[in-house]
């Protein structure tokens, strides 16, 4: 606990956490721009150059609509909900390493905050298993039976498809032999050693599980607009409905920054030996390229009917991630 | 040493507080929230303890999935409020006893065994508690009380599996 630690930690929390709220209002322009060139549209182009100022202008938008409370919500709940929402979400990147060891002012600075904890991956899943709460409860708190039911669908899902989410860390864990995401980073050296070769089903699957946990497209049943009218953020106006839009944005770059991380080498590429501040580039460039999947399938696919949703997770997600598991396990026993 | 006993007595505060209002609280999403609380607080605990492995464990499989649970039953049966039931008469006096059984046993080994409390409190092992420790241990030392939990849980989801068919039967 010296000094010049907790300004590198302070420093970088306060870097994470701009980084995700700046991340969250661009990646809403970068969904729509691309949203409209697969729909052969314009898209965003008034605010700004190319609309660059269109998240600034929704933003301010937001921010002088009036904040509604419904009349018989628990007003506690419902205030807290959003903020229980979007905590998970900016915290869970604190154990993503961003980039190797460097000399700044010659203090030894890692890059990330802690990248370096051997339950690395514990967390992931634990901040992960906790983030369904906050969806719960404003589904619950807003006395409106669209929300309730999108809360309902909200929990069953995540907790539903939380499985195949654990069980596809699994694969990296066990070839990195670590639970630590600097050492699974570490294990993936250079373009042939990304784990994504050696665990396509596993990568695959957590993608998939990935986006159901985020709840997006084509698992965006919560919040399905035809049939519950945005579900659990039904009755939410102004900030508090950014906030829970925040959370979903956060939580897709998180997912994909964990999958670049543990599939993908994390933040290694050409000359980062060389030059380590090109380590945090690389892991943002991988992170676009899945942000990029996950808008393309968005527009690509139609939602899942629940009961199909369901079936689909624990029937096919499930049972693949666990031979996924045994094989790999097997396999590493037996080669080494 | 200070600085834990601060963070301790903190989250010793928050623990107790929210354990209370969790039996107080008449509203029953309120007391499952507040037992999410509580068990956060004791994973913080178990992190003071050096042990991140348990506690991250904690939070995943308490807070995080038999909570979530909780919370999603008690949400769609719509039992926020519960009646202030009469209860069972022999149920209080019971409570007590049991619970001056627990408080004596407590102090017998507070105040009787100081010694050894402490003793045993002073060494940790190098690697204690991270995951691979664990795994050893239980792999090693615990193998066969931990095959037979994994027996246990099995039987117990193949049994809530064979219950709901039989009432789905039923009511057809």
């Amino acid at each position: 606990m010296d000094i010049p630690h907790l300004v590198e930690w302070t420093i970088e929390s306060i870097v994470i956490v701009v980084g995700l709220i700046a991340g969250f209002a661009y990646l809403t322009l970068f969904e729509r721009k691309i949203l409209a060139r697969i729909q052969v549209r314009i898209g965003p182009n008034r605010a700004g150059p190319w609309g660059l100022l269109q998240p600034v202008a929704d933003g301010i938008k937001l921010i002088f609509k009036e904040e509604l409370i419904p009349n018989r919500a628990d007003k506690l709940l419902f205030v807290l909900a959003p903020v229980i929402t979007v905590v998970p979400a900016l915290i869970v990147l604190a154990v993503v390493p961003l980039g190797p060891d460097m000399m700044i002012f010659g203090h030894n600075v890692t890059l990330g905050i802690a990248g370096d904890v051997n339950v690395g991956v514990l967390y992931i899943m634990a901040v992960s298993s906790i983030a369904v709460y906050g969806i719960a409860i404003a589904g619950w708190s807003s006395s409106n039976k669209y929300a309730l039911m999108g809360g309902l669908r909200a929990t069953a899902q995540m907790i539903s498809y939380e499985l195949a989410l654990g069980l596809a860390f699994v694969g990296p864990i066990l070839l990195a032999n670590s639970m630590n995401l600097m050492d699974i980073v570490n294990a993936q050296r250079g373009l042939l050693g990304w784990y994504i070769w050696l665990q396509p089903l596993g990568f695959i699957i957590f993608l998939l599980a990935g986006i159901a946990e985020v709840n997006r497209d084509p698992f965006d049943m919560p919040e399905a607009e035809q049939e519950l009218t945005a579900g659990y953020h039904a009755e939410y106006s102004g900030m508090k409905f950014a906030l829970m839009f925040m959370a979903e944005y956060d939580k897709m770059i998180a997912v994909s920054m964990i999958a670049a991380t543990l599939f993908l080498g994390g933040f290694w590429g050409p000359f980062v030996e060389q030059i380590p501040l090109l380590g945090p580039v690389y892991l943002l460039i991988k992170t676009i390229f899945l942000l990029f999947v996950m808008i393309w399938m968005r527009a690509t696919l139609v939602r899942f009917r629940y009961d199909r949703l369901m079936a689909f997770g624990w029937k096919v997600l499930l049972p693949l991630a666990l031979v996924n598991v045994v094989v790999t396990a097997v396999i590493v026993l037996v080669g080494g | 040493m200070t600085t834990d006993l601060i963070i301790f007595l903190g989250l010793g505060f928050v623990a107790l507080a929210t354990a209370i209002s969790m039996l107080a609280s008449r509203n029953a999403i309120y007391s499952a929230l507040f037992l999410v609380m509580n068990f956060i607080t004791v994973a913080v605990l178990y992190l003071l303890l050096n042990a991140a492995f348990i506690a991250l464990v904690q939070v995943t499989v308490y807070a995080g999935a038999i909570m979530v649970l909780f919370l999603f039953v008690i949400m769609l049966l719509g039992a926020e409020h519960v009646e202030a039931s009469p209860g069972l008469p022999w149920q209080g006096p019971v409570a007590v006893l049991l619970g001056l059984i627990l408080a004596g046993e407590f102090g017998l080994l507070l105040f009787g065994r100081e010694g050894t409390l402490a003793q045993d409190l002073q060494t940790a092992v190098e690697g204690f508690g991270s995951p691979a420790s664990v795994g050893l241990e239980l792999f090693r030392n615990y193998l066969i009380p931990f095959e037979i939990t994994s027996v246990l849980l099995l039987v117990a989801m193949v049994g809530a599996i064979v219950l709901t068919r039989r009432e789905r039967k039923e009511s057809r």
